[in-house]
This record gives structure tokens, C-alpha cells and sequence, in this order.
């Protein structure tokens, strides 16, 4: 069972193949048996509880395409009543009194959560080995890392510990492990999704997205994730379409960008020519492939490093060990309590990173590297308009090589390359998707498409085309 | 541009973050690192060139000024470590 699409399992639970509840304790045994530490929480007794709702809704026929679908939601998005860590020692102990919009929105779909998962502290990584949880093993490979920081949350999907699960992405963190995992990851237009109840960790590069082992699964997920929502500011007032509704028309004539700055020294070979097989795919398939240039691409990581912490620095600034979260023992006075509360509660890399913007927002210092960051970022969106204006989509590698091993990379600077690719689609606010697309040395290799401002469903009808012609998706880990 | 370690320990301090010689000395190393990354930025040539602060080029949503929420300060205070009579308790501030 755990081997089948969210449209094959709903199919399998209104044919009464399987219950529901048989469904979600299958998934609940092989997550309680699995060595990836996928997990930071386990929810059985409510995972049971909704898969009997969900089955008596099926036995009433109310049932929608997700009704009873078993989940795994990234351990970023507030629960009521379930503890959200955000990976961090910080929230080990916080309980949300209340849901995210996202969490909310699931819920009401009848979907059936069976956990909160792993991930980067506060989505701070690209190895998932910044958690106070511990390192996610890669399914492919237990000596790799699975990708960050929604890397429990690929492992969950690639590992068959769960049907699809939530990610977000600040800086690549749904399309990297996903195409470290081997799965399909849609990180959507900025505001497509609404940041109510996600902890925050850079406000104006966040968004949420499904994690799914196809894009037609990802497209039945957006469907209930995305749409406005006025509990957010940052949400946009924009029409939400059915996203499953083009996801058959014809590609042929599609033209797709190829920016000379994505296949440059970096890339690894194997995982270049894997990218090249996948793009001679669609040419056979009728789309017209253009060499296109993103300038200022190269520029992505330092403007990324400087926005990214300036945010967080401010964002973080909230968890002081007053009103909840941790709280150091036995302090003297009250600059004692914040001082050793935030240095007792938070990791290394969350640490470095408010540093950062602490000192890149502090006086004398904010043109020269908050504003110039925020002009570049100007000019990197630009590019992409420019790019847009000759290109439906564009398409390269979504990581520079296949997983690593786990604590191979040791210095900031070398992790921060990880995500050389994606970080330049965050820094614009554009959608993009990571879709399996070969191995190299028997890891998955991912293909990344960048879209124009909310074209995801463009993109989705694109990346399901592709997966008609291909089995890259269909893969599964031996072990799993 | 290179910070020694004494501006990092104020970094830290500013940050509300207590740094011992060990994490002191690598964090100084690691900054400078970074901060040697991000000096690209400055060969840019930006003038002219607006801030982007919203990645939709948005601005602010506005609303009604009215009361929208419900008080829920007793449920946001059970999560609290400390709490009594509806105000956050913490160490004294004034002796």
C-alpha cells in the first residue's frame, strides 16, 4: 500500500480494498519499524481517530479524492494540541493552542495526519543534520543526508512512511530533498499559500508546499493548501484554479530556458548529463529547448545570506524564554534569562545565522549589506522577467550533485552551495518544482522547473507530462 | 572587511547570545567566511536600483481599524513557562 499514489490509494479505499483505519495503521507500523528518523512525532491515537472519520465519511459517500489520505506534516506548521518543535531545543516543549491556516485547511479535507516531521532547526539547513532531533537518514542511503530542511519530510514520502507530506521552502528546502529523495516537490509563487501558523524563519522567501510522489498527487494537495487568506499579510488576493484540470494538455511547442549560469563548473557531471537526458525527453515530446542567461544567478547566495539572516535575526528575536518555548533554569536577573535561554535553546547554524543579520541590520552597516542585498535581489527578478518574456518555463538541476554524506560538509560557506540553484526562485517569489529525473550512483537525481508568477499549474501539466513518459517517479528504495 | 573576535562577542551580545572561546573563535572564523562571500555584493552596480522588499512587489493589505480578534490570552499563557494572575512572570528587573 504504501508503494501507491494518493489517487490509487483513494481509489483502493472507495473499491473497500482497504479500510482506512487498516490504511493508516499500516503506514503507523512501518514509521514505528523505520530507522530514517523521518519523525519527530508520532500521532497515533489521532491518526486513528480521524481514519475512522474518514471511513465513515467513505461509508456515507462523502468522500472527497483525499478523504483518508495518510499524511506526514512538516514539524514548521503549528497543530493545535500537538507539539511543534520546529526542530529546535527552543520548541521541544511547545504545545500550539492553535492551527495553521495550512494545518487547518487538511483537516478539513479529512486527511489523516500521521505525524509531525524532521527537519533543519527553524529550516535552517541543507542536510537536515541541524536538528535537536538528530540527522534523517537518506532512504536511498543511510550513510547520506536526505536534503534540508524538509528532509524528514522526503524521507517520509520516498520511505513509504507516509502518502505525501508538507514542506516549506525559504530557500530550496521542498526542491532539494526532494530531488535528493527522488520525489516530486512544488514550492509555489510567494503568498500562493498562506504563512498563518509556519513558523517563520525569512517572512518574504517562506512558502509552503506538497511534497508527493507525482505531480498529479502534487496538484490534488495545492488544490487544498493554496488560496488567500486574511489571517496573513504577506497571502495574495489572487484566484485559486483546479489545478488537476490542465495537467493533460499537449506540450508540444512549449518553450523551455536553459541558463548557461545553471551548467556551469559546479555542476557534477552525472548529475549534468542526467539533466540533459531528461531535457532531450521533452524535445522528443515537442517542446523547443533556448539557451537563455540569468546575469546576476551568481549572485544569489550572497544576497540569500544576507536577507535570509537579516530576517531571521527579527523573527527569532521572539524567542526569549518568556512567554513559551524554552526556558533556562535557575538565571539571576532578566537579561541573564534571555541571554542563556536563546544560547541554551538554540542550535549552531541558528546561532551564525542571527548573528549575521544582527549585524548586517546594525547601524553603519544596513545600505551596505541589507539594502544592496534587496537591490541585487531587484535585478536577479528582473533577469527573470527578461528570461520570461522569450520562455514558457525554464528547467536545470535542482542541486549541484547527488546526496552526501552524512557530516562530509563541515564549513558554512561549502553547505550554503548546496542550494546554488534554487535560492535565485526564492529571492524572485517564483514557483518551481523538483521532478526525479535519473540516478547517478544509484541516488536520485532531480530536474528543476522555474515558472513565471503563478504558473504552477503550467508547471504541473508540464512535470505530469513528463512523468507519462518517464518511471524516474516510480522508483522506490530497496529497503523500503 | 574582517571582524575579530571581540566584534563578534558583541555581535553575540546584541543578539542576546553568550558565545564561550571555543564557539567565540569559530564563529568569528565562520563569519568572516560568510562575510567574505557576501563582499561579492559590493562589485553590483546598483544605482538607481530600488530595494526589493516584497518579492510580489506588493504593498501592505489594510483593514478596517476594528477589533477582529477574540481574546485569547489564556489559552497563549498555558504554553507560558511562568505565568500568574494573567501577567508573564519573570526574574526581578529593578531590585
Amino acid at each position: 500500500m504504501h508503494t501507491k499514489t494518493i489517487v490509487e490509494l483513494s481509489q483502493g479505499l472507495k473499491d473497500k480494498d482497504f479500510s482506512c483505519v487498516e490504511l493508516t495503521q499500516h503506514y503507523l507500523n512501518r514509521i514505528n519499524q523505520s530507522d530514517l528518523n523521518a519523525f519527530i512525532t508520532v500521532t497515533d491515537e489521532l491518526a486513528l481517530v480521524q481514519a475512522q472519520v474518514a471511513d465513515d465519511k467513505i461509508a456515507l459517500g462523502n468522500a472527497s479524492i483525499l478523504t483518508g489520505i495518510p499524511y506526514a506534516h512538516k514539524d514548521i506548521f503549528c497543530t493545535k494540541g500537538v507539539k511543534t518543535s520546529a526542530g529546535s531545543k527552543m520548541l521541544d516543549t511547545f504545545v500550539s493552542p492553535y492551527d495553521a491556516t495550512v494545518s487547518q485547511k487538511l483537516n478539513q479535507a479529512d486527511l489523516v495526519m500521521l505525524g509531525k516531521t524532521n527537519m533543519d532547526e527553524f529550516a535552517m539547513g541543507s542536510s537536515n543534520e541541524n536538528s535537536f532531533y538528530g540527522a534523517v537518514k537518506n532512504p536511498w542511503n543511510r550513510l547520506k543526508i536526505p536534503g534540508g530542511s524538509s528532509g524528514g519530510s522526503a524521507a517520509s514520502v520516498a520511505g513509504g512512511l507516509s502518502c505525501f507530506a508538507t514542506g516549506t521552502d525559504t530557500g530550496g528546502s521542498i526542491r532539494q530533498p526532494s530531488s535528493l529523495c527522488g520525489i516530486t516537490g512544488l514550492k509555489p509563487t510567494y503568498g500562493r499559500i498562506s504563512r498563518y501558523g509556519m513558523i517563520a524563519y525569512a517572512s518574504s522567501l517562506d512558502q509552503a508546499g506538497p511534497m508527493t510522489k507525482t505531480a498529479q498527487d502534487a496538484a490534488i494537495v495545492l488544490n487544498v493548501m493554496a488560496g488567500f487568506d486574511e489571517k496573513d499579510s504577506t497571502s495574495a488576493e489572487q484566484k485559486v484554479p483546479d489545478y488537476t484540470s490542465n495537467l493533460n494538455n499537449s506540450i508540444k511547442g512549449l518553450t523551455i530556458g536553459l541558463p548557461k549560469e545553471f551548467f556551469s563548473s559546479g555542476l557534477g557531471d552525472e548529475v549534468a548529463s542526467n539533466i540533459m537526458v531528461a531535457i532531450k525527453k521533452f524535445e522528443a515530446m515537442g517542446a523547443i529547448v533556448k539557451e537563455v542567461s540569468l546575469p546576476n544567478s551568481a549572485y544569489a547566495i550572497p544576497a540569500y545570506y544576507i536577507v535570509a539572516p537579516c530576517e531571521c535575526s527579527s523573527n527569532l528575536s521572539r524567542l526569549d524564554g518568556v512567554r513559551y518555548g524554552y526556558r533556562a533554569k535557575d538565571v539571576e536577573n532578566l537579561e541573564d534569562l534571555y541571554l542563556r535561554s536563546r544560547s541554551e535553546g538554540f542550535g549552531e547554524e541558528v546561532k551564525r545565522r542571527i548573528m549575521i543579520g544582527t549585524y548586517a541590520l546594525s547601524a553603519g552597516y544596513y545600505d551596505a549589506y541589507y539594502l544592496k542585498a534587496q537591490k541585487v535581489r531587484h535585478l536577479i527578478s528582473d533577469d527573470f522577467k527578461k528570461v520570461f518574456e522569450q520562455v514558457d518555463v525554464i528547467m536545470g538541476p535542482v542541486s549541484p550533485t547527488t546526496a552526501f554524506d552524512l557530516g562530509s560538509v563541515k564549513d558554512p560557506v561549502s553547505m550554503y552551495l548546496a542550494d546554488i540553484y534554487t535560492l535565485s526562485a526564492n529571492l524572485a517569489g517564483l514557483p518551481g518544482m523538483s521532478i526525479p529525473a535519473g540516478f547517478a550512483q544509484n541516488l536520485p537525481v532531480g530536474l528543476q522547473l522555474i515558472g513565471n508568477y503563478w504558473s504552477e499549474s503550467r508547471l504541473l501539466n508540464i512535470a505530469h507530462q513528463f512523468q507519462l513518459q518517464t518511471d524516474w517517479h516510480l522508483k522506490t528504495p530497496q529497503e523500503c | 572587511m574582517s571582524l575579530s573576535e571581540k566584534q563578534v562577542s558583541k555581535i553575540a551580545y546584541l543578539a542576546r547570545l553568550s558565545l564561550n572561546e571555543v564557539q567565540l573563535k569559530d564563529n568569528t572564523q565562520d563569519l568572516n567566511a560568510i562575510f567574505s562571500l557576501v563582499e561579492q555584493l559590493a562589485n553590483i552596480e546598483t544605482d538607481g536600483i530600488e530595494p526589493m522588499s516584497h518579492p510580489l512587489r506588493m504593498s501592505q493589505r489594510l483593514r478596517e481599524d476594528v477589533v477582529t480578534e477574540k481574546d485569547r490570552s489564556a489559552s497563549f499563557q498555558s504554553v507560558a513557562p511562568k505565568t500568574s494572575n494573567g501577567y508573564y512572570l519573570v526574574p526581578t528587573v529593578i531590585e
